[in-house]
């Protein structure tokens, strides 16, 4: 069965059809990485999204367990490819993308010239698009409402052992940031976006550091967030952001946002460490970007190709945020560091 | 710093090929940029880099510390580079530091420390480094004695892998199963390398590559991975390769990546490198297989797969420069700290030449064997493969066309598939149409699924046209899986062009992308291209009139190599100077054609009649150039012309006249010029008719032939007979010619560009060996040392009044056969020849830049006159490599490199030419066996030069006698079939002998051989390959050499630059 890609532009692109069939409206937004769609598919932050994968050939090693996903299902609104390859072979393969994408209600093109649709995107800045099949269905802007109601998890959560405790508020954060402190030993206690924890201390009570994780959409929707950002702060807690939660931090601590043109999403985004003449590869995947650099933070990161924010540090107390994901899956492991950098100031 | 030495690589030879002709270039590029002055040394004199506007000093001397050390000497330098020159470089450069020779001149090593690269070069050092740093290797131990490899291969378990330390493209390593292949494999390693590495072997795993940087502050990037299709255990250099990597999860190639960057950190390199992996496909388990800390094939590779100019990042990083102060040469705006993101894939295909080597094993394996390679980029696997499939100029059509497979019936077919040939991927194709099962397939070839099923996809495909009616959607369809408008017409009973006319008709034209690194993100300015049926619309608009392509040369092979890059590139950059803008199409990932700064725009493409025209009639440009590319663009210009293509230069009409045997002998009997007596026979009996009345020895060939393929000399009816029986079935659509094979005759090139058929500038060269030895194969110099005057005014005229008949409008080649005073023409290409290059530098004219010139305005002859210095190119050959080819020349040719040298006399010249081949005589011994009494006479004085130089002579029967009697004293020794110690084989293995000279005689030489008898003569040649030991078989050359060392020691020979011979 073939399916329309519609942009809000007019412009409309036909493709064969490799998930399920239903319309569905959201922002179009491409990725650049040419491995870990699982990862990527997976990923909270694209709530509201219809994903462009630019890398032509999709499928190839089919969909892993569940444990190597970063969230518990399909995340993204529709998927475009240029190929799907129905043909996966892995030994850690345990089904077809199509039958997922299927399963899990998630429309999919097969849709040649990718490329295409990427320069445009590149040109006119991210866009409204729909995925059609049949009957015509509305535009819908996902910026224009509170998607953590969407990514954020409902209850909270207890996970590993360890001398130290981590709060994560969850904004709809990848299940990497988890493993990453579990992995080094710490104690993880998730909490919803909107869950003030000095309020209500969680079960356990004590937690040493405040991490903020990434979730979809503008942080300025994240006003719970910002509050529960300021009051850790305001009691000198230990504080981390990565991607929404860095923009959060910023928010609280005084600093601001904006959108993006297009937005940097790969596995390719050069990022300098401030004052040194070292250069980290990271991956991202994100619209808005801190502009205004918050009182007492200083740049820790910025961007090799476009000079944009991509991370803050207090020039005094334990408070950071990347704006990339050092948590990477997918990308390379090259800001696993950062983790153990803040871990080591607790 | 103030003064760099860079070492090149020497000749093109298996293993070792154009991808440090592009490396080298880019560093030097880079150097000058830095303001550093830069010296040379590569005596291969086909190469880009040697260009007089590259370097500023050149020095054509052998890349060996002999005389690399003169150099520093004389030029003083502050530092070397030696990762841009391939293993050669990197073997020169460590056997420096080991001599103390940098330390004497206070040299400091650029880039990766040199303790890094010896570490890296040395196998157990650097599998006991992994372990340190907790990084798996497979089970190995390396021992230098061929006893204890058998009681290590006993402690690992059988099969185990067998490789030779410090041996370039994995020569002389191989699968030991037994304890009987160990000692073989083990033995042939030892007498090549002083270390062999005996290792586990691993079944089936794949095979993955990354290339890293890394600069002087520590970063680190990842430019490419790629993925072999063959399962380990078949060279890198022979696999077909993809990148990126298909199969691999994210955590396999994030993880992967890791390490290949630990590794890298960990030896401190300085710039590139390259890390391979083997991977478990059946469970998450790796082991670092080897690292390469300098440039490499792969390294090319990737640097065309992704458009990140690896080498020239390399050498900036070598001079420190931080990765993000580099511009990124691509995009323009960013900087050099990034990994490319693809949204394309490439397919690498090697291309081998075995059926030009005669008794040569047609496995492929752990060893190089392959000649070239090319790379196709599609956004299918499909079309990029079948895309490179036709790039090889194979005469195949895609996958599925089983011309390859020609005489192999059912059980063969599956032996194909079993066993790893150059005609695997055809046999599984052909499995796979015949219903085999992907499983089966995969068990026994250990090629992923994924891939098996992409073939599946293209069998199926086809299927579906005999089924279906040819409408736009298949055709769409077809295109896209990568199919050729010739094949689609063959399977559809169609011609070409009624396929191209119903495409065009249905509007289903290829897209026109660019190569950005960056997958569309960020607009770029790159002029990198390639077409793909996977898009629907173009990155780029024509460039109309202004523009001209200029066809390359694909894939090298025997007979076309670097020489032919060397003109196109040369060609391209001279049209600036016509304001005309550049488009290149070729196909080769190891040109310096396909670099980013040579053209206006490149087309990574096919050099087919479809792909042409379809990027002709996108581009509209003034036209076309055939000329400079070799054989394979000069075969395209009478189809193109056909489709009112603009040629430049010489009309296709006047090639056709040279290329058409009958056409030209027409010519030539109107001009009254010589020719050896020659005709065209489709049956035995005439032929044998023609051959008895114009006297044996004749010399017999198909028609359109390139560098001799299939070509021989006869020297009676009875071998002509078996020739012709064999010939016909190789090539029944074409008759075979017959000539009068006149021996002991000279041969002499000349090389000219004519202008409307004025010729503008000539030069030249001799033959030093006799006609019989293909002009690729044969020694030559330049200018001539002995050839008349009158034959030399002779072939000055023929060549006037040639060029004024065939309105000669370029370049051409023009091969004389001289006896006596008595000339005649042999051939003629109206096209650049292999000499060009040579010439171009022996005389310091570029000849291919005067070719433009002649394009664009009135061109004032140049007489060249004859220097008081000799430039001698001998040939390079890679015997060693092709395990049972007999290591002999004849008319057809298996050279696979040359080397030239200058020198004030000739037999300076010629000895450090010689010495440039990588041979080394560390012992006076020498083994004569030398067939027939011409030539034992002939070669009587050389042998006692020999004696008088204090060589221990070895001889065999009747060779040994006729010395004697002549009162030289020689050592008797036997042949094998004799089977009496000391054998000549045991004599040479033992490297007893340190030069061996094999003369067959003429009478049993080449029929023999063409039987392939195991004669004699072919076990000492072998031996002698197998054993590194010197070798010569042509007596001319011999000689030459045997005066040449007698009148040079190596410490007495000069060094001079290139410049300083010229300016003289």
């Amino acid at each position: 069965m073939q399916g329309k890609l519609i942009l809000k532009d007019g412009s409309k692109f036909t493709g064969e059809s490799f998930g399920y069939e239903r319309s569905t409206a959201g922002e179009v937004v491409f990725s650049t990485g040419m491995v870990g769609y699982p990862e990527s598919l997976t990923d909270p932050s694209y709530i509201g999204q219809i994903l462009i994968l630019t890398y032509p050939l999709i499928g190839n090693y089919g969909v892993p367990d569940k444990k190597y996903w970063e969230s518990a299902g399909l995340k993204i609104l529709g998927l475009i490819v240029s190929s799907y390859i129905d043909t996966p072979s892995h030994h850690n393969s345990q089904g077809k993308l199509a039958a997922w994408l299927k399963k899990e209600k998630v429309p999919a093109l097969e849709i040649k010239d990718t490329r295409y649709l990427v320069q445009k995107i590149r040109e006119q800045g991210a866009m409204l698009g729909k995925i059609v099949f049949g009957k015509d269905i509305s535009f819908y802007d996902p910026n224009k409402e509170n998607l953590l109601l969407k990514s954020s998890p409902e209850k909270i959560k207890y996970e590993g052992v360890g001398k130290k405790t981590v709060l994560i508020v969850d904004c709809g954060g990848k299940r990497n940031i988890t493993r990453n402190f579990l992995q080094k030993n710490v104690k993880v206690i998730t909490v919803p976006w909107d869950y003030d924890p000095f309020i209500h201390p969680p079960a356990g009570g004590k937690f040493d550091a405040l991490v903020i994780s990434n979730g979809p959409g503008d942080p300025k929707f994240a006003g719970e967030t910002i509050k529960i950002a300021k009051k850790s702060l305001a009691n000198k807690i230990p504080t981390f952001g990565v991607c929404l939660g860095h923009q959060i931090l910023a928010l609280a601590a005084g600093g601001d946002t904006y959108k993006l043109k297009f937005g940097h999403r790969g596995q390719n985004q050069p990022c300098v460490l401030a004052d040194s003449p070292r250069c980290y590869l990271t991956t991202q995947n994100h619209g808005f970007a801190v502009g205004e650099i918050p009182p007492g933070f200083q740049t820790w990161f910025a961007n090799a190709n476009d000079g944009t924010n991509e991370g803050i540090i207090h020039t005094k107390y334990p408070f950071m945020s990347v704006q990339f994901h050092p948590e990477v899956t997918p990308g390379p492991m090259d800001t696993e560091w950062v983790f153990d950098y803040f871990l080591e100031r607790i | 710093m103030r003064k760099v030495l860079i070492l090149g690589s020497g000749a093109l030879k298996i293993g070792e090929a154009g991808e440090f002709d592009y490396s080298g270039s880019q560093a030097i590029k880079a150097f000058k940029e830095e303001g550093i002055k830069t010296v040379l040394v590569n005596p291969n004199i086909a190469t880009f880099q040697t260009s007089e506007f590259l370097a500023d000093e050149i020095y054509f001397l052998p890349v060996n510390p002999d005389f690399v050390e003169k150099v520093i000497a004389k030029e003083k330098p502050d530092a070397i580079s030696i990762s841009f020159g391939g293993q050669t470089a990197l073997n020169c450069g460590m056997e420096l530091y080991r001599r103390g020779i940098l330390k004497k001149y206070g040299i400091r090593v650029l880039g990766t420390p040199i303790e890094s690269v010896i570490l890296s070069e040395d196998r157990q050092a650097f599998a006991d480094h992994l372990k340190k740093i907790g990084i798996p290797v497979p089970i190995s131990r390396a021992t230098t004695s061929l006893k204890e490899s058998l009681t290590i291969a006993k402690e690992i378990g059988y099969p185990v892998m067998v490789r030779a330390g410090y041996a370039l493209g994995g020569q002389k390593s191989g699968i030991a199963r037994n304890e009987k292949e160990l000692e073989r494999i083990a033995a042939d390693a030892l007498s090549f390398s002083r270390q062999v590495l005996i290792e586990k072997y691993l079944h089936h795993y794949k095979e993955i590559e990354y290339e890293i940087v890394r600069d002087a502050a520590d970063n680190c990037v990842a430019i490419c991975n790629m993925e072999n299709m063959d399962p380990l255990g078949i060279h890198t250099g022979e696999s077909i390769v993809v990148a990126p990597s298909q199969t691999l999860t994210n955590y396999e190639y994030h993880s992967l990546r890791k390490v290949a960057i630990d590794i890298v950190r960990s030896l401190k390199v300085v710039g590139e490198c390259n890390v391979q992996f083997a991977l478990n496909p059946r469970q998450s388990e790796y082991y670092v297989i080897e690292m390469n800390a300098r440039l490499s094939r792969s390294s090319a590779l990737a640097s065309k797969a992704t458009g990140y100019p690896l080498a020239y990042v390399a050498a900036k990083l070598a001079f420190g420069r931080n990765l993000m102060n580099i511009k990124n040469q691509v995009t323009k705006v960013t900087q050099s700290f990034f990994e490319p993101a693809l949204d394309y894939l490439v397919v690498k295909i090697p291309r081998w030449d075995l059926e030009k080597f005669q008794g040569v094993e047609e496995k492929i394996g752990s060893s190089m064997k392959s000649v070239g390679e090319v790379m196709a980029i599609g956004r299918t696997f499909e079309e990029a493969i079948q895309k490179a499939v036709r790039m090889l100029d194979i005469g195949v059509q895609g996958v599925t066309d089983n011309s390859m497979l020609a005489g192999a019936g059912g059980d063969l077919s599956v032996h194909y598939i079993k066993t790893p040939t150059p005609k695997r991927l055809f046999a599984i194709a052909e499995g796979l149409k015949k219903g085999m099962s992907v499983k089966k397939i995969y068990n026994v070839t250990g090629i992923d699924p994924w891939y098996l099923y992409r073939l599946k996809n293209i069998v199926n495909a086809e299927k579906s046209i005999v089924r279906a009616n040819l409408n736009s959607s298949l055709l769409l369809r077809l295109k896209q899986l990568g199919f050729s408008d010739k094949r689609i017409g063959e399977l559809t009973g169609n011609p070409e062009f009624i396929i191209r006319n119903l495409r065009i008709k249905n509007k289903i034209v290829p897209s026109i992308f660019q190569i950005d690194t960056l997958a569309g993100e960020v607009p770029a300015k790159t002029n990198y291209l390639y077409t793909t049926y996977n898009g629907n619309h173009h990155d780029v608009k024509p460039l109309g009139k202004r523009a001209v392509i200029v066809l390359g040369s694909g894939t090298y092979r025997i007979g076309s190599s670097v020489e032919f890059d060397w003109s196109c590139v040369n060609s391209a950059i001279s049209l600036r100077k016509y304001r005309r803008l550049s488009i290149i199409i070729n196909c080769n990932p190891e040109t310096v054609s396909t670099d980013y700064d040579i053209s206006d725009r490149l087309y990574f493409e096919e050099l087919s009649l479809e792909k042409v025209l379809d990027i002709y009639e996108f581009e509209n440009p003034e036209g076309v150039i055939v000329a400079v590319g070799g054989q394979t663009p000069n075969n395209l210009a009478l189809p193109l012309d056909r489709q009112n293509v603009n040629i430049l230069g010489t009309t296709t009409i006047d090639i056709d006249r040279a290329e058409d045997r009958n056409k030209f002998s027409r010519l030539l009997d109107s001009l009254q010029i010589p020719q050896p007596s020659w005709k065209a026979f489709t049956n035995i009996k005439e032929a044998g008719q023609f051959a008895a009345a114009v006297g044996y020895p004749v010399l017999i060939r198909p028609s359109y032939v390139l560098s001799g393929r299939a070509m021989t000399v006869c020297y009676n009816r009875e071998e002509l007979k078996r020739y012709i029986n064999a010939a016909v079935v190789i090539n029944k659509n074409h008759p075979v010619t017959i000539s009068k094979f006149i021996a002991e005759a000279k041969e002499i090139e000349f090389d000219a560009v004519a202008q409307k058929g004025d010729i503008k500038v000539y030069a030249i060269s001799e033959h030093i060996e006799h006609a019989g030895v293909h002009s690729g194969d044969a020694s030559i110099v330049y200018p001539p040392q002995k050839v008349y005057i009158l034959t030399e005014k002779r072939i000055i005229k023929i060549a006037e009044k040639l060029a004024e008949a065939l309105h000669i409008t370029g370049p051409f080649n023009i091969q004389f056969l001289a006896k006596e005073n008595d000339v005649y023409v042999i051939e003629i290409n109206l096209r650049a020849s292999r000499t060009l290059p040579f010439i171009s530098k022996a005389t310091g004219v570029n000849f291919a830049q005067l070719f433009i010139d002649c394009l664009y305005r009135p061109v004032k002859a140049i007489n060249l006159e004859y220097p008081d210095y000799s430039l001698v190119k001998v040939p390079q050959f890679s015997f060693a490599r092709l395990n049972g080819a007999d290591p002999i020349m004849r008319v057809e040719m298996a050279s696979t490199g040359e080397v030239a040298c200058l020198g004030n006399y000739f037999e300076g010249a010629f000895l450090k030419a010689i010495y440039a081949t990588g041979i080394k005589i560390n012992k006076k011994s020498a083994l004569l066996s030398i067939g027939g009494i011409v030539n034992k006479k002939k070669f009587l004085e050389s042998a006692r030069l020999l004696t008088l130089m204090n060589y221990q002579l070895y001889a065999t029967g009747r060779t040994c006698q006729f010395l004697r009697e002549n009162g030289i004293d020689a050592c008797f020794v036997y042949k094998e079939y004799e089977k009496k110690n000391p054998t000549v084989t045991k004599l040479i293995s033992d490297k007893i002998v340190s030069l061996v000279i094999n003369l067959s005689e003429i009478e049993e030489g080449e029929g023999r051989s063409f039987t392939k008898q195991l004669t004699d003569g072919y076990a000492i040649r072998r031996a002698a390959t197998d054993n590194n030991i010197p070798l010569f078989t042509d007596l001319n050359k011999a000689v030459f050499f045997i005066h040449a060392l007698n009148e040079y020691q190596i410490k007495e020979l000069k060094v001079r630059s290139w410049k300083e011979y010229l300016n003289d």
